[in-house]
């Protein structure tokens, strides 16, 4: 194969055990691979030691509120749907510690901060859904901010392999294409694997993900395959049956009926629970906490995923500026598809359909939405 | 729809590090004056030299003060923006973080990170008659700018301090009003509830208005302090005549982070750690007006 040039851009076939070498690589470059795993009765993304560990022959039934890990022994690797984790855990983790302090020992009215470079494992990401990938890119525009860049996030994001996966088979919760994204990705990714019955077929997206194929058995792409992929890319699009408004309609609508009558109707359903922001890939809000050691001598600050749902998130000397769950509700769903326009550029919301999956109370926010832009 | 921009005319705050924006630089709590029962003002001094001469703010802007353990708080500068070697905080003792800072001697350390957030409009506002109106806690951030008039007193115009306490004792900064006065600086108080010493105006804030006569084409307001009064304080602006755009408000949110980063401190499209606190009424009208947004 070395007399054929691979370029970014290029689209190749590889056996699907190849797969394992791409991982093996990755891991021999140093990275962490990461990736889609059975565990508790859903797919989470954890450490992969193998593609043995991949949700091979498993689909997932979601619904409003449900979700259901089933297998019927099919034998692709990659036709799971998501479940709960989202990649943010990886750049952006639950727990991340900001500042070890110490008491000075001869003066215990000092502190003195722990320089201790911390770095990061690089992550390779594997298997990451486009609505996963643009959601990816999305944080990227909170954490990586022209005037503010988040070097913790910074540190994880930068080394960070992405091996995305098209996404052949959607749920019902799924509506990324009325967010623009669809079920193919176009760019950000290092390489871009669509899976058919035999093989794989591998878009080159970036020198990494270039250099990692080259010294793989790579074959060129038939026609056959190329189709195949096509076609199964399309038939997933039609598959979709969840839509969202349009953004400049959703922008105009929510922020000029910010009492709408649709938010008490929805505050009697939501628990407030948080699970939507949880399970969110772009949700970024976070608190910091303090922990200290018994003897008092060193103290911990650490940043942990907050929820605009907590009651203590909008809490202020005199009371809370957001006291019920109705105004909660309304902050996240206009934050999601309003002003997060005004402050990112973009949507919050990918369409990925987690926060309708995973809501104890059913509610949907395309149905939400569809609702709230309604004038009554 | 407009985006919010993220570039900022002013500086980048020169107590934030590029490299870890959480972590604070350590100043020396330098004096305590008690203000009020449950309100003292601290006076910090960046231990490094080169902050300490390096580290500026304007009027309006806030600092975030921690103590490792325990936390951070968002509080207001109330000194002089042309002094910044030695940093006033007049603090509430309310919270975990303000407690505990209220326990502190002088020689106890402080960490801190800033100044965050948008000032006053101080140059904008050159040649106009000022209308400064703080209620309680609320004084401090307008302390400064009135230190920002009375250094410069004769780029402004007409200038009035409408304030209200609780009760006489919560009154702050009393022993500076003669000073305020010389300036040229007309002083209005009011409070609550009166005690037995009391010979003053008892009424809420915005009732002050009822004794001013303004020229609205000339009037700016600023205003801090808790929100009902704000919003009452612009009702009798706008009642006035005065325009939203000659209005600018001091928003309070809880606040982790001072950079626009945790969310806490959203109001509509704004944080209001960096897209305020200072706002002029024009750009949140849409949003002051909804309930618990």
């Amino acid at each position: 194969m070395a007399d054929i040039h691979l370029e970014i851009g290029a689209t190749v076939a590889i056996e699907k055990p190849v797969l394992e070498d791409i991982l093996l690589s990755l891991r021999n470059q140093g990275y962490e691979t990461v990736g889609p795993k059975v565990k508790d009765g859903s797919v989470v993304y954890a450490a992969l030691s193998s593609m043995q560990d991949l949700p091979k022959g498993y689909i997932s039934e979601q619904e409003a509120g449900t979700y259901r890990l089933i297998f019927t022994g099919h034998a692709d690797y990659f036709r799971a749907s998501p479940g709960p984790h989202t990649w943010k855990q990886f750049f952006f983790p639950p727990r991340t510690e900001l500042t070890r302090f110490h008491r000075d020992t001869q003066n215990p009215k000092n502190w003195s901060v722990d320089q201790k470079p911390v770095r990061p494992p690089a992550y390779a990401l594997i298997g990451v859904r486009p609505c996963e990938l643009e959601a990816i890119h999305i944080q990227d525009r909170v954490f990586l901010r022209e005037d503010y860049k988040d070097p913790f996030y910074r540190a994880r994001r930068e080394r960070a392999f992405i091996l995305l996966v098209n996404c052949s088979e959607p749920v019902e919760t799924c509506f990324c294409t009325s967010m623009g994204i669809g079920p193919r990705a176009k760019e950000g990714f290092d390489l871009a694997l669509t899976e058919l019955d035999d093989v794989f077929l591998i878009e080159i997206g970036s020198e990494t993900g270039r250099m990692i194929v080259a010294n793989l058995p790579w074959e060129a792409a038939s026609a056959f395959w190329i189709q195949e992929a096509n076609h199964k890319l399309d038939a997933a699009c039609q598959n979709i049956v969840r839509t969202m408004p349009a953004s400049e309609v959703l922008i105009e609508r929510l922020m000029n009926d910010l009492d709408h009558p649709r938010y008490d109707d929805v505050a009697r359903r939501c628990l407030s629970c948080g699970n939507c922001t949880l399970v969110c890939p772009t949700c970024f809000c976070w608190d910091t906490q303090e922990l200290n050691t018994l003897n008092g001598q060193v103290a911990h600050r650490e940043r942990v995923w907050d929820s605009c749902f907590n009651p203590e998130y909008s809490y202020v000397f005199g009371g809370n500026t957001r006291p019920t769950t109705r105004v909660r509700y309304r902050q996240w769903i206009t934050h999601k598809l309003a002003t997060w326009h005004h402050q990112f550029g973009t949507s919050g919301c990918v369409g990925c359909g987690r926060c309708i999956t995973w809501c104890p109370a059913r509610i949907d926010i395309t149905e939400e939405a569809a609702a709230l832009v309604k004038e009554v | 729809m407009t985006t919010i921009t993220h570039h900022k005319t002013h500086a980048r705050p020169s107590a934030v590090s590029t490299a870890h924006p959480m972590q604070p630089f350590w100043a020396e709590l330098v004096e305590i004056q008690p203000e009020a029962p449950g309100v003292g003002t601290y006076w910090l001094q960046f231990k490094d030299d080169g902050l300490r001469s390096s580290y500026h703010f304007q009027p309006g802007q806030f600092n975030m003060l921690g103590l490792p353990g325990l936390g951070e708080a968002a509080i207001s500068i109330s000194s002089s923006p042309d002094a910044p070697q030695r940093v006033g905080h007049t603090i509430r003792y309310v919270g975990n973080v303000t407690n505990a800072i209220s326990r502190l001697k002088t020689g106890d350390t402080v960490g801190v990170r800033g100044p965050f957030g948008t000032p006053w409009p101080m140059e904008k506002i050159k040649g106009q008659d000022v209308v400064l109106t703080a209620g309680g806690i609320g004084l401090p951030p307008l302390r400064s700018a009135l230190f920002t008039i009375m250094n410069h007193r004769q780029d402004y115009g007409r200038v009035v301090v409408l304030y209200g306490a609780r009760t006489p004792q919560d009154l702050q900064f009393t022993r500076e009003y003669k000073d305020w006065e010389k300036a040229g600086i007309e002083l209005m108080v009011t409070v609550d509830r009166a005690d037995d010493t009391w010979t003053g105006s008892v009424a809420v804030v915005p009732i002050l208005f009822y004794h001013l006569r303004v020229n609205p084409a000339r009037t700016i307001i600023l205003t801090c302090g808790p929100e009902i009064m704000i919003r009452f304080v612009i009702f009798e602006a706008l009642a006035r005549r005065i325009p939203p755009e000659s209005i600018f408000v001091s928003m309070e949110r809880n606040m982790k982070c001072g950079l626009g980063q945790c969310g806490h401190c959203q109001l509509g499209p704004f944080f209001v750690c960096k897209d305020g606190p200072v706002f002029s009424f024009d750009q949140i009208q849409p949003y002051f007006n909804v309930e618990n947004l």
